[in-house]
C-alpha cells in the first residue's frame, strides 16, 4: 500500500441507463482511512449500486466519487484498481484454477503486459493469503472449495491488490459464525493498518460491533449516517425495513443489538 | 480433477514426443514409403536424392502447414474460450471460420491469389462474421450467454457455407479451388510460400495473444471482477476477438474449414491442470499442431490413394469431445 486515502461520495446520483430512474440519489458520505464504514439497508436500497458506481459500471448522472483527492471519472479502470480493491457480491469462475494462481490475479493492476510477478508481488500475495487464512488450501483447485472457503479466497485476492481502499459487497454471505467473525476481525486489522474499509452488509448487529461508521440506505438515498449508536435506532430501522423490531444494548459486548419481532397477530 | 497422473508436465512431454513421432511418420508414409531412419536422413539432406526430394520438397511443406494451421486453430480456440468464459467456443462453431472462408472466396473470385493477401481478405470476412454473430446473439437474448452465442455462430456458419456454394457454382476450379475444398478443408496444396505466410500470421497472432494472456485470466473471472482488477472489459474482449479472428482467418486461407481443433485442445490442457492463459495458449498451439498432423496423416492414409477430407476427420474427433463437454456445462 502506498499511502492512505479516503473514499468519498459527493452528491452522487447513479442509474442503470441515461433514461432509467436513478437507483442511488444524491448520496454523500466520507469513508475515512483507519475506519470501517458499513453500508446497510434493505434489498434494493442501492447499496450494491454504489459498488458498481465505483467500478464505473453504472452511468453517473451527477456528483463526484473521490479516492483521496482524485475523481474516479477522470481515472482509467486500471488507475482506480490501483487505489481501490473491490470484492463484488458474486463471482463464478468460468474455469477452475489453483487458489494461489487465483489470489495472484490481485496483482494484475500493477503488472505490465509481459512482466512476471516480482518477489515483492509474491510477498504481498503470501501476506494476503495468510491474513485471509487460506494458506491451508493454496494448492487446491477453486472448484474443490466450500462456499465459505471460496468467499475467503476471494477476500485474499482482494487483499492481494494491496490498495489504500477496500470495498467489499457482502463479504460474509455463505460464512458460518466462526468464519464470519474471523472475516470481520481481518477487516478490522486492515483498518487498523490504515486502510479505508467500506463494506456492504446485511448483518446489522455484527456490523454495529465492528464498524466505526454506518450508512443506512433506503430507496437509493442515505436515510441515516453516523456511529452505530446513532444509526441503530429502532424507529429509524423500523421505518426503513418496514418490519417491527427492537434495539437492545447487549451487556456482554456493549453494542446495539437488533431483534426483529414476529408479525403481530 | 487434478489427479496424480494429470500434471501439466505430463501433457507437455507427451505432446512434444507425439508431435515428433507424427512428423516423422507423416514424412515417411505416402505413395513411396520410407523407413523412419531414411526419412530423418533425407530431412537432414543426406542419402538418396529422390528420398530427399520427396521428404523436403513434397511432404515437408504439407507437414509444416499442418503444424502451423493446427497451432493457429488451437491458440485461437483457447483465447476465444477465455474471453467468452465458455469451454465450447472455437472459431469454427462461432462462425468465424465460415466468415473467413467467404472473405477468401470473394477475394479469389476477384482474382486475388497471393498467399499474403488471401488471409487478409479472410480476416475481413472473419470480422464481419464476428459482428454478425454478436448482434444476432444479442438480438436472441444475450451475447454473454454461451448457448445463444454458439447457436448464432452455427447459423452464421451455415449461411457462410451457402454463400460459398453460390459464389463457386460457376467458377472454374483452377480459379478459386472448389466449394468442397473450402468446406471440407485440406492441406493438399501446402507450398513453401503458403507456409511462410502462415508462419508470419501465426507468429503475429500468437505474440499478440500471449501479451494479452493475463488479461484473459482476469476476463475469465466475469465482468465485475475483471473491472475490479482494472480491465477494460469491452476493449479487451474486442482485442482478443480480433486477434483470434486473424489466426482463424490465416488458417482458413491456408487449409479451408477445419473445425473442432480449437475446441478439443484447450479442454485437454485444462484437464491436465493448465489453467493460466499463457501456458494454456502455448499448450493449445502445440497440441493443436500435433492433432492436425495426426488428422492429416489419417486423412491421407486410411483409404489411400483416396484422400479423406481433413475437416471430416477433425469433426469425427471433435464432436464426441463437444458432447462430453456439453454435459458438464451448466
Amino acid at each position: 500500500m502506498t499511502q492512505s486515502a479516503a473514499l468519498e461520495f459527493e452528491s452522487v446520483t447513479l442509474a442503470y441507463a441515461a433514461s432509467a430512474p436513478p437507483v442511488a440519489r444524491n448520496v454523500s458520505l466520507v469513508a475515512g482511512p483507519g475506519k470501517i464504514t458499513a453500508i446497510v439497508g434493505p434489498n434494493g436500497s442501492g447499496k450494491s449500486s454504489l459498488v458498481r458506481g465505483v467500478l464505473g459500471l453504472m452511468p453517473q448522472h451527477s456528483g463526484r466519487i473521490l479516492a483521496g483527492a482524485n475523481n474516479l471519472l477522470s481515472m482509467s479502470a486500471r488507475e482506480i484498481s490501483q487505489q481501490i480493491s473491490v470484492m463484488p457480491q458474486r463471482e463464478s469462475l468460468a474455469f477452475p484454477m489453483k487458489v494461489r494462481d487465483y489470489v495472484a490475479l490481485g496483482r494484475s493492476p500493477f503488472l505490465g503486459l509481459w512482466s512476471a510477478l516480482s518477489s515483492r508481488d509474491v510477498t504481498i500475495i503470501s501476506g494476503a493469503m495468510a491474513r485471509a487464512e487460506v494458506v491451508a488450501f493454496a494448492d487446491r483447485s477453486t472448484d474443490e472449495l466450500s462456499g465459505g472457503e471460496w468467499q475467503r479466497v476471494r477476500l485474499a485476492r482482494t487483499l492481494a491488490q494491496d490498495t489504500p481502499i477496500l470495498l467489499l459487497d457482502e463479504p460474509t454471505t455463505f460464512l458460518d459464525i466462526a468464519h464470519e467473525m474471523s472475516t470481520f476481525e481481518t477487516l478490522s486489522n486492515e483498518a487498523r493498518a490504515g486502510r479505508t474499509v467500506v463494506m456492504v452488509s446485511h448483518t446489522l448487529t455484527l456490523v454495529a460491533r465492528f464498524a466505526d461508521q454506518m450508512v443506512l440506505m433506503h430507496d437509493g438515498r442515505v436515510a441515516a449516517i453516523g456511529s452505530p449508536r446513532d444509526v441503530m435506532q429502532a424507529s429509524v430501522l423500523e421505518a426503513v425495513y418496514g418490519w417491527p423490531l427492537v434495539v437492545s444494548h447487549d451487556p456482554a459486548v456493549g453494542a446495539p443489538t437488533l431483534v426483529p419481532l414476529r408479525r403481530p397477530g | 480433477m487434478n489427479s496424480a497422473g494429470r500434471q501439466p508436465w505430463v501433457l507437455w512431454s507427451v505432446t512434444v514426443i507425439a508431435l515428433l513421432i507424427l512428423v516423422v511418420a507423416s514424412l515417411a508414409i505416402g505413395a513411396v514409403p520410407l523407413a523412419p531412419m531414411d526419412t530423418v536422413n533425407a530431412l537432414l539432406g543426406h542419402g538418396d536424392d529422390t528420398a530427399v526430394t520427396i521428404v523436403r520438397e513434397l511432404r515437408l511443406p504439407r507437414v509444416a502447414l499442418a503444424i502451423l494451421v493446427g497451432a493457429a486453430l488451437g491458440s485461437s480456440g483457447a483465447a476465444l474460450q477465455g474471453t467468452l468464459r465458455n469451454a465450447l467456443a472455437e472459431p469454427y462453431l462461432l462462425g468465424v471460420s465460415g466468415g473467413s472462408a467467404v472473405g477468401a472466396v470473394i477475394a479469389m473470385t476477384l482474382g486475388v491469389v497471393s498467399a499474403a493477401a488471401v488471409p487478409l481478405a479472410a480476416f475481413a470476412g472473419a470480422v464481419v462474421a464476428v459482428l454478425l454473430v454478436l448482434s444476432l446473439a444479442r438480438a436472441a437474448g444475450g451475447a454473454r450467454d454461451a448457448r445463444t452465442l454458439l447457436m448464432a455462430g452455427v447459423i452464421i456458419g451455415a449461411f457462410a457455407n451457402a454463400i460459398i456454394l453460390i459464389l463457386l457454382a460457376d467458377q472454374p476450379p483452377e480459379r478459386s479451388r472448389s466449394a468442397l475444398w473450402w468446406m471440407a478443408g485440406s492441406l493438399a496444396d501446402g507450398s513453401w510460400p503458403r507456409v511462410s505466410w502462415m508462419l508470419i500470421y501465426l507468429s503475429l497472432g500468437l505474440a499478440l495473444l500471449l501479451s494479452r494472456a493475463r488479461m484473459l485470466d482476469v476476463l475469465s473471472l466475469g465482468d465485475e471482477s475483471a473491472a475490479a482488477l482494472g480491465a477494460d472489459v469491452g476493449g479487451a474482449t474486442r482485442q482478443v476477438f480480433l486477434i483470434s479472428a486473424l489466426l482463424a482467418a490465416a488458417s482458413v486461407a491456408a487449409a479451408g474449414l477445419v473445425g473442432f481443433v480449437g475446441l478439443v485442445v484447450p479442454n485437454i490442457a485444462r484437464a491436465f491442470g493448465i489453467t493460466r492463459h499463457r501456458p494454456l495458449i502455448l499448450s493449445s498451439a502445440l497440441s493443436g499442431a500435433a492433432l492436425l498432423v495426426l488428422a492429416d496423416l489419417v486423412a491421407r492414409t486410411v483409404r489411400a490413394p483416396v484422400e479423406l477430407p481433413l475437416g471430416a476427420i477433425t469433426a469425427l474427433i471433435g464432436v464426441p469431445v463437444f458432447l462430453l463437454r456439453l454435459r458438464r456445462t451448466k
